[in-house]
């Protein structure tokens, strides 16, 4: 039990709550058939993070938050102007926008010195969510006992007050979001500011994003924000509904996955645990390919 | 005559290239008007610019004497089908609920006279068997009599349809005919882009008659003359004769 709540519990939680927040973004972003703007955000804030960390020389949620949805937005702007002043097609837009900053953030990586600090590309890529342990756990009642939760890993209130802001304003904004994603020329007719909406949308998606991205890896991300909102669009035909099944599908994904990358290698007579972030991932997948072959609404409808 | 939609030196453009050039136009109240004109003559561009969605270059927009911002709700806008996202998770009736948004707002909660109204708009369109079907199952026809019951939903003094006849059966033409008409008598206004220059005398009042400007407006009896049709489509005209019959 102890074992359980030194090494497992805080994992878990956090990657339940990132896979579900990014699983609920990612329902409007996939509808908006901009799924690739998971991806897409979750390497442009790489140059966002370590211009953060170049200006304030720590490692502190705040200035990264503040530089990765900044560096997301003008990259969304970006996206836009390639779009508009290019002539060309926004999956082209978008690809050629997001590897440009990538590829900026990764030599801006290089030229800073962050030997003192765990911020370099492997790191990005699958996260430490093993690592966010809670050493200062004894048994069940510290679960209750302010100074042990004190010394939670500060990913998990991070994570958590980011799945809160992300929640509070989908529900807010739920009908207005529903109503632009789903016929753009209605919403605009009636004043809904559709354009400020698909900003707000993108903003949010970053924040998210670079939460999760801090706490486990990019690849998390990229996957959560597709698959499970993908899966629970085979279940059912209504947006509640399709979102609550993506939460479910985000969860069982991170719970899975983390039990699966520790404890089936050993099943197979393996030594060593493989990495939780990629068999998260790989979960979701699977789910995806379960929804392809089994889900109800999987007959795409066609228009008559 | 009333005039529910003025436009006056209404300009637009996309790029470099002027979509309606100086457009002036009178929308009567209580009156149902067909804008005509050939392909790529600025009518679906037109409603676009009066309803915001489409910058304007120049000119002059009012709509019951008012400017756009504050006579929103008085406006319902039926877009072409295209526009939409067939595959979106929703059902028929949540469509028709789009049309209370303004009512409802944010948070504002769905109550049984909600959906009654819901329900009686699709009887109105005579798809109350189809609620709870997802929208993208349905025939042409049939989306686009959601569409029109929506745009009833809003309960709306000024009716902007963008091609509600285009690729759609027989029955809803008659249908969706039907109720613009009801519209019409319960004293709304409807403005329609109109492609079938041979059922323009029998369904609508006035006409406007344009290619990228204002060629000719008025009563069909008087605007809807084979040279007035001459004028808009220029050589490209082979319904002119056919056109001409439905001249009153």
């Amino acid at each position: 039990m102890t074992a359980f709540l030194q090494l497992s519990l805080t994992p878990l939680l956090i990657g339940a709550l990132v896979a579900a927040t990014c699983a609920l973004v990612g329902n409007f972003l996939l509808l908006r058939r901009q799924a690739l703007l998971g991806d897409a955000i979750s390497h442009v804030v790489l140059p966002g993070i370590v211009l953060a960390f170049v200006i304030t020389g720590a490692v502190a949620a705040a200035p990264m938050l503040l530089g990765a949805a900044a560096v997301a937005v003008a990259a969304v702007v970006a996206i836009e102007a390639v779009k508009r002043l290019g002539r060309v097609e926004p999956g082209a837009a978008m690809g050629v926008v997001f590897t440009t900053f990538f590829a900026a953030g990764v030599l801006l990586l290089e030229q800073t010195d962050t030997s003192a600090v765990h911020l370099d590309v492997e790191h990005a890529l699958m996260g430490n969510l093993e690592s966010l342990v809670w050493f200062a756990a004894t048994g069940p009642g510290s679960l209750i006992d302010p100074a042990a939760l004190a010394r939670l890993p500060s990913e998990l209130p991070r994570v958590a007050a980011v799945a809160v802001v992300v929640v509070a304003l989908c529900w807010l904004f739920w009908r207005p979001l529903a109503l632009a994603t789903f016929d753009e020329g209605f919403a605009r007719s009636i004043g809904i500011p559709v354009t400020a909406l698909g900003f707000g949308l993108v903003t949010v998606a970053a924040i998210a994003a670079v939460a999760a991205f801090d706490a486990v890896g990019s690849i998390i991300v990229i996957a959560m924000f597709i698959c499970p909102p993908a899966a629970a669009r085979l279940m059912t035909d209504r947006l509640g509904r399709q979102v609550a099944w993506s939460v479910v599908f985000a969860v069982v994904s991170a719970v899975l996955g983390y039990m699966l990358a520790g404890y089936g290698p050993l099943w197979l007579g393996a030594q060593d645990a493989v990495s939780a972030a990629g068999m998260i991932a790989v979960v979701s997948g699977v789910i995806l390919a379960l929804a392809v072959r089994f889900g109800p609404c999987r007959g795409a409808p066609r228009r008559g | 005559m009333t005039v529910a939609l003025s436009v006056r030196g209404l300009t637009v453009a996309y790029a470099q290239n002027p979509a309606i050039t100086a457009v002036d136009a009178d929308f009567a109240a209580g009156a149902m008007t067909a804008i005509i004109g050939p392909n790529g003559a600025g009518k679906s561009t037109l409603l676009r610019a009066v309803l915001g969605l489409v910058p304007r270059r120049a000119g002059e927009v009012a709509i019951f004497g008012a400017p756009l911002a504050r006579v929103r709700g008085r406006i319902a806008y039926v877009p072409q089908r295209a526009s939409v996202d067939w595959d979106f998770p929703t059902r028929v009736t949540d469509v028709v609920q789009m049309g209370l948004y303004r009512q409802l707002g944010l948070l504002g909660r769905v109550h049984r006279r909600h959906r009654a109204l819901a329900e009686d708009c699709l009887a109105r369109v005579g798809m109350a068997d189809y609620a709870t079907r997802q929208i993208g199952q349905l025939s042409g026809g049939q989306q686009q009599r959601v569409f029109l019951a929506r745009a009833l939903a809003q309960e709306a003094d000024l009716y902007l349809l963008d091609e509600p006849f285009a690729g759609v059966d027989a029955a809803t033409e008659t249908a969706i005919i039907g109720v613009l008409k009801g519209l019409r008598d319960a004293g709304r206004t409807v403005v329609a882009v109109h492609h079938d220059l041979a059922t323009v005398a029998g369904y609508f009042d006035r006409v406007l008659l344009m290619n990228g400007r204002a060629i000719a407006q008025g009563p069909v009896a008087t605007a809807f003359t084979p040279d007035a049709l001459q004028a808009t489509y220029g050589g490209r005209l082979a319904l002119a004769p056919t056109a001409g019959q439905g001249v009153a």
